[in-house]
């Protein structure tokens, strides 16, 4: 107590009062709890049944926690699932959908990026005419496009291949990056851009030496939207490839899909995980960079 | 003979322009930005573009600068046509508003990046760099990234950047609009000395008219793409061309009066204003409608109203302190009419103020086109 406060202040005063189980409070966490259950019980039931043999499947207790924990069905379905004919297990879809992942980002954001640079800073003649066309591409249902494909990739020989997936992917991947890489770079200063050019910069210069270290925000939602997107891709994976060289997706429809025999639940829950743990880790790596990527647009820094 | 040689030599010296902008036009679509400008600056000149946002100063600069192409004309820097080259080619250096400094690189970082790309030696590098800091006092932060700099250090920086290019011409974009009114002061004051060190060209863009004033050697005052006036500050002030200068330079501005001239008087209502002593553009007094400007600290009050050769009574409606001033609003002729007294005058709202005008100080405007009669 100093002396100035020798009267006690009357009424309201600091910080107001809150109530913790106020109306509004209550209807929003019991919102967001019932949210959460919506989207967590799948998964629960799906890390359960996976780690439970038939047997105590066959009970038909779905929300129960195995009273047996066994890894034998990850093992399987990793290894020796069959898809058709092989019974070569996940190993062989994952391996390609990693070939085909890898080069496929790779490729199609260092393109992009470099579309979106020249886009967003070197206003060339037909700049505006390049981008409508380009982002018109990205209205273009794929179903459209499907068979025209199947006949280029055939005529120039990489039909059923790997690459020839690789390609697909990249150029589909092309116009909603582009848009993104050139929003991105429009929304950085334009006097950084000016400023390298009388600092004698060139094109590739200004590229790698100022925009490229600025954007790695981009970089990271430009990641994550190609693994994700490339990864869970079934549709041109099924089209463009034959049964060896199919990705992760379509031999986990294969496996789940397969009608000999009894259907094994376990196993088919543990190949789903499996498939999925990719874009699920890339997901939690980078989540927080994502968010800012996505705001780092929005807002001039 | 002998006399005139001197001024003969000054003359050339004189012609040796460090910039020449000739006939330059600049379109965007079928909006024209720049119409016909012509404009050459002297070596070491200090010219600074003023003008309210708009009217094509800062796309003149980065026309200069070679950010732009141009639609037509030509650019000529140190005699050479440089119309088409490349910005890092012209012998440059820029300074832009938001400083615009490489935020992953160090301040050192900053200022040899230019210089690398030139392929200059290392040697040569750290040796320029070393003399741009120590003339900008930022050595300390060499090592620093920009994010960790003050607004006043950042363009320092960036002006750091212009330096250790060793060109003849710099070029200013709004410098110092991003800094706080007391830090602007004192870059000001930098920049000044700066010129004055280096002696080189530096072309500045402003719309700050006190920033215009107190730099310039020569102001060119702009308006939709075309300069209205170039001169020195005292002409700028003094005589000023048309109605747009007269209004745009001064604050407070000039006060308007709208009458007519005959013989030999301005006369509008109560008011009926000798104009001997004033100087025709034109050389004599011809009987047209005008507008007369004054401005309001060319009116004098008090004890020398009486060496004045007109005065007027007025009724003070309206006093603004201002500490150094009093800002005193009266009705002369039905228009509002400022005027400029010392702060410590006493004078109180509804007094009769007698005012002195020396016709010699007033400038006077074709009401019609706005120009200086």
């Amino acid at each position: 107590m100093t002396e100035a406060s020798g009267l006690p202040l009357e009424g309201p005063q600091g910080p107001k009062p809150r109530r913790v189980l106020s109306r509004r409070n209550i209807f929003l966490y019991g919102t967001l709890f019932v949210i959460t259950l919506y989207y967590a019980m799948p998964l629960y039931v799906m890390i359960v049944t996976s780690l439970k043999g038939m047997p105590e499947i066959r009970l038909g207790n779905i929300f129960s926690p195995p009273m047996e924990v066994t890894f034998e069905p990850w093992v399987k379905a990793w290894s020796q699932a069959c898809t058709g004919l092989t019974c070569n297990g996940l190993s062989t879809g994952f391996w390609n959908s990693v070939k085909i992942t890898i080069p496929s980002v790779i490729l199609s954001i260092s393109i992009a990026s470099v579309n979106g640079y020249a886009l967003a800073n070197w206003k060339f003649k037909g700049a505006n005419v390049f981008f409508t066309i380009l982002i018109f591409g990205a209205f273009i249902p794929y179903q459209v496009m499907l068979y025209p494909i199947v006949i280029i990739l055939r005529e120039i020989g990489l039909y059923g291949s790997l690459g020839g997936l690789v390609l697909v992917h990249t150029i589909f991947g092309m116009p909603i990056l582009t848009l993104l890489f050139r929003n991105y770079f429009s929304s950085l200063p334009e006097e950084l851009f000016k400023a390298a050019r009388v600092d004698g910069a060139k094109f590739w210069g200004i590229y790698f030496r100022i925009m490229v270290p600025m954007s790695l925000p981009i970089f990271t939602v430009a990641v994550i939207l190609q693994v994700t997107g490339i990864w869970n891709d079934f549709l041109f994976g099924v089209v463009y490839t034959g049964p060896e060289t199919y990705p992760m997706t379509v031999s986990l429809n294969n496996i789940v899909n397969s009608t000999q025999g009894v259907k094994e639940y376990n196993i088919n829950m543990a190949a789903t995980i499996i498939t999925g743990l990719v874009p699920l880790t890339i997901y939690f790596v980078s989540g927080r960079l994502f968010v800012r990527g996505i705001a780092a647009g929005a807002v001039k820094g | 003979m002998c006399a005139a040689l001197p001024q003969a030599l000054l003359r050339v010296e004189a012609m040796s322009n460090s910039i020449e902008i000739k006939n330059l036009d600049l379109r965007f679509g079928s909006f024209e930005v720049l119409q016909d400008l012509n404009l050459d600056i002297g070596k070491g000149e200090f010219l600074v573009l003023l003008g309210s946002s708009g009217c094509g100063k800062s796309t003149l600069l980065n026309c200069i600068a070679g950010l732009l192409d141009v639609s037509a004309g030509q650019i000529h820097i140190n005699g050479e046509n440089v119309t088409w080259a490349e910005p890092s080619e012209r012998g440059i250096g820029m300074v832009f508003q938001s400083y615009a400094l490489y935020p992953q690189m160090t301040v050192e970082g900053n200022l040899s990046f230019g210089l690398k790309n030139a392929k200059l030696p290392k040697a040569e590098i750290a040796q320029r760099v070393k003399r741009a800091s120590e003339i900008l006092q930022i050595e300390p932060l060499l090592k620093r990234k920009p994010a960790a700099l003050s607004g006043g250090q950042r363009q320092r920086v960036a002006i750091g950047r212009a330096l250790v290019r060793d060109v003849d011409v710099f070029l200013f974009d709004e410098p110092l609009s991003n800094l706080d009114a007391k830090l602007r002061a004192d870059l000001r004051v930098e920049i000044k000395r700066l010129h004055q060190k280096l002696n080189n060209t530096m072309v500045y863009v402003t719309h700050d008219q006190i920033e215009a004033m107190t730099l310039a050697d020569r102001i060119a005052i702009m308006r939709d793409g075309k300069i209205m006036q170039l001169g020195t500050p005292d002409e700028i002030y003094g005589l000023p061309m048309n109605k747009y200068v007269a209004d745009f330079i001064g604050s407070p501005s000039m006060n308007f009066i709208d009458g007519s001239i005959k013989n030999g008087a301005f006369t509008v209502d109560e008011l009926n204003l000798s104009l001997a002593g004033y100087e025709f553009a034109s050389g004599e007094a011809v009987d047209r409608s005008a507008t007369l400007g004054i401005r309001p600290e060319h009116v004098v009050t008090g004890e020398l109203v009486s060496h004045s050769p007109y005065s007027i009574d007025v009724e003070v409606e309206l006093i603004e302190p201002t500490g150094s001033d009093k800002l005193i609003d009266c009705q002369v002729a039905g228009h509002l009419f400022r005027v400029r007294m010392d702060g410590q005058a006493q004078v109180s709202v509804g007094e009769t103020l007698k005012l002195g005008i020396d016709p010699a100080r007033v400038s006077l405007f074709d009401t019609a086109t706005e120009i200086r009669l």
